[in-house]
């Protein structure tokens, strides 16, 4: 076969058609590859609800869950401390919880189903640690006047007994309040409500 | 006697000709040794190349010894690091070998960069040897990064915590990233799992291939030197530059006394310090993981901390990662900020000194800064001296263009 019988422009067709089909193979099998890396049917398994006994949780006291490996706190609010929390709208950042960090249930000034009961992610909005739960008069507040909150202690971010962001510190919003139901007066389901089955 | 000898020399003559009409082992040995030639001006900074890959085989060395123990599951992980350093046969030495060879490898690295600012080796010819090298950089962390979950205590998962959550702080995709990273809501067993395949196959594999092509790159332009001039523009009859001298043996010989030195000072540390008071190894990582439980005070290993200062002194935690990857991003664009129309410190102007000292000084104070607990007046300083190092990047067109520098010199100088 001489130079001039070949077909360059079948050549180059069939070049290009074998090019665009084997990308396109080679494109579409990395999709295993990065799915594999997603949370596995185990994984979102152990992930589901858990319920909670709050039944010996006294006034002021705080419990913590385990869900997804994160906590979440439980705080018994005494009548005082909610009372109080209106007193902290003008300290902290976004008081009446305009950032999408709770349900639809919990944007009110408690964040919270029931005044008397906060639940939050116990993870700091800022880069992921879990910040200390200081009652009103503990030794350790961070300023005169605390009124109860908590405080993260790697980069000193502050929230209310409502988990609001204090301004001017490092977290960006309040703490993030899960979905939740009671199912009686002191036993609570975590990671699940009426529209989230978990 | 002789008889014997010379027929040793022959057989391996032989053998050396069998081989080589079978694959270019004389062709390689003499590009990359006996006939690379080398200025023969180096200086002690010229050591940490080398010394760089001597710690990167004494890594995969004692990882591959440490791999035989470890166990990558978080109920197991913790106990089997303990066993390796309590009941293995020298366990101990093993595991210290590795983890102090981490700080070694940066302290290495932080020398190699600093001899290239200094000497401006990342420019015309050079760029691509640079980039190649930043990339090095970028691998190293993350190899770092990876391994540093290992041993599976409270720093380990802390800080795995606080770094992969700086995805999360991507705008849209970032949750939904950072859970992909983890493969799981929170840092787990899967994640453990999936950063010990990093830690000991994928990221060492790229690392590997990178130093080849890192020294592929060095050996096409041939090495920088102090003078910061070109050895090749002045050449013998035989086309061997005048200032070269062949890497084999002179400087296979005058880095073996680097290692030397170096290595006195890395078994004075394995032995005597290995925890380097907190800064190799964080006292918080002696106690077991604990999602429950944030110890008090989070830092990364000091390597770490000049990049974790930046990304602290931004107020808004998305500022703040754009801010610190910026810090790593601006090193490869230094070929093309650099302005100046020679390339060593000798023959530069007084600002382009100041720069390079005051950049340096900025980054050990920030690299301090990073370790320590966040109060009002080490955010200040952080923010000051963020600022300065990233001058440092930004006003290089300027100030690397209207100093006056020296000429350079025809030869080099060779004290």
């Amino acid at each position: 076969m001489s130079e001039e019988d070949i077909d360059k422009n079948r050549r180059r067709f069939l070049t290009a058609a074998t090019t665009v089909v084997g990308g396109t193979g080679a494109v579409l099998a990395a999709v295993p590859f990065v799915s594999y890396l997603q949370p596995s049917a185990r994984t979102k398994a152990i992930g589901g609800p858990v319920e909670a006994d709050i039944s010996k949780l006294k006034p002021g006291e705080r419990a913590i869950f385990k869900w997804r490996g994160q906590p979440v706190w439980v705080v018994r609010r005494t009548e005082q401390s909610v009372q109080e929390l209106k007193d902290m709208d003008s300290k902290v950042r976004d008081p009446n919880s305009d950032e999408p960090q709770q349900p639809a249930y919990a944007k009110n000034e408690e964040r919270s189903r029931k005044p008397e009961y906060l639940v939050v992610v116990g993870i700091c909005t800022h880069l992921g640690c879990s910040p200390n739960y200081i009652p009103e008069g503990s030794p350790d507040a961070p300023e005169p006047d605390w009124k109860g909150g908590f405080l993260c202690p790697c980069h000193g971010s502050r929230f209310d007994l409502a988990g609001r962001v204090f301004k001017g510190v490092p977290a960006p919003t309040n703490l993030l309040v899960p979905p939740y139901k009671f199912l009686s007066d002191t036993r609570l389901l975590i990671g699940a409500d009426e529209e989230n089955k978990g | 006697m002789n008889g014997v000898s010379a027929a040793c020399c022959r057989a391996w003559d032989g053998l050396i000709g069998w081989i080589d009409a079978r694959f270019p082992l004389l062709k390689l040995w003499n590009e990359h040794l006996a006939r690379y030639y080398a200025p023969k001006n180096f200086n002690f900074r010229y050591y940490f190349g080398s010394l760089a890959m001597l710690v990167l085989a004494l890594q995969i060395l004692t990882g591959i010894w440490l791999t035989m123990n470890y166990k990558p599951d978080a109920d197991l992980a913790f106990g089997s690091v303990e066993y390796i350093m309590r009941d293995v046969d020298w366990g101990w030495l093993i595991r210290y070998m590795h983890s102090t060879g981490a700080s070694a490898f940066f302290i290495v690295i932080y020398l190699h960069m600093f001899r290239g600012l200094m000497y401006g080796s990342y420019k015309k010819p050079r760029e691509l040897l640079w980039i190649i090298g930043m990339l090095i950089y970028l691998t190293l962390m993350g190899e770092a990064f990876f391994g540093y979950l290992l041993p599976w205590g409270q720093m380990s998962y802390w800080g795995a915590k606080v770094i992969v959550s700086l995805y999360g702080a991507i705008p849209v995709i970032g949750p939904d990233l950072a859970q992909w990273i983890r493969g799981d809501y929170g840092i787990s067993d899967v994640t453990l799992n999936r950063f010990f395949a990093f830690h000991v196959i994928a990221m060492p594999l790229i690392l590997c291939g990178l130093v080849v092509v890192h020294i592929m790159a060095l050996h096409e332009v041939g090495s920088n030197n102090p003078d910061g001039i070109e050895i090749k523009k002045k050449k013998d009859a035989n086309g061997v530059p005048l200032d070269g001298i062949p890497f084999h043996p002179y400087y296979t010989v005058k880095d073996i006394v680097g290692v030397a030195v170096f290595l006195i000072l890395f078994a004075g540390v394995i032995f005597f310090a290995p925890e380097m008071g907190g800064y190799f190894l964080e006292d918080n990582n002696f106690i077991p993981a604990d999602p429950f439980k944030t110890p008090p005070h989070i830092a990364p290993v000091w390597y770490f901390t000049p990049f974790y200062s930046i990304l602290r002194a931004v107020p808004n935690p998305f500022g703040g990662v754009v801010a610190m990857g910026c810090a790593v991003v601006l090193f490869f664009f230094l070929p093309w900020l650099d302005q100046s129309p020679v390339k060593s410190i000798r023959y530069r102007g007084l600002s382009s000194r100041i720069a390079l000292a005051v950049f340096t000084l900025s980054f050990l104070i920030l690299g301090y800064l990073g370790t320590q607990p966040p109060n009002p007046v080490t955010a200040n300083l952080a923010r000051i001296f963020s600022v300065i190092y990233f001058l440092y990047f930004l006003l290089m067109p300027v100030y690397t263009r209207v100093e006056k520098t020296l000429p350079e010199p025809e030869r080099v100088h060779y004290p």
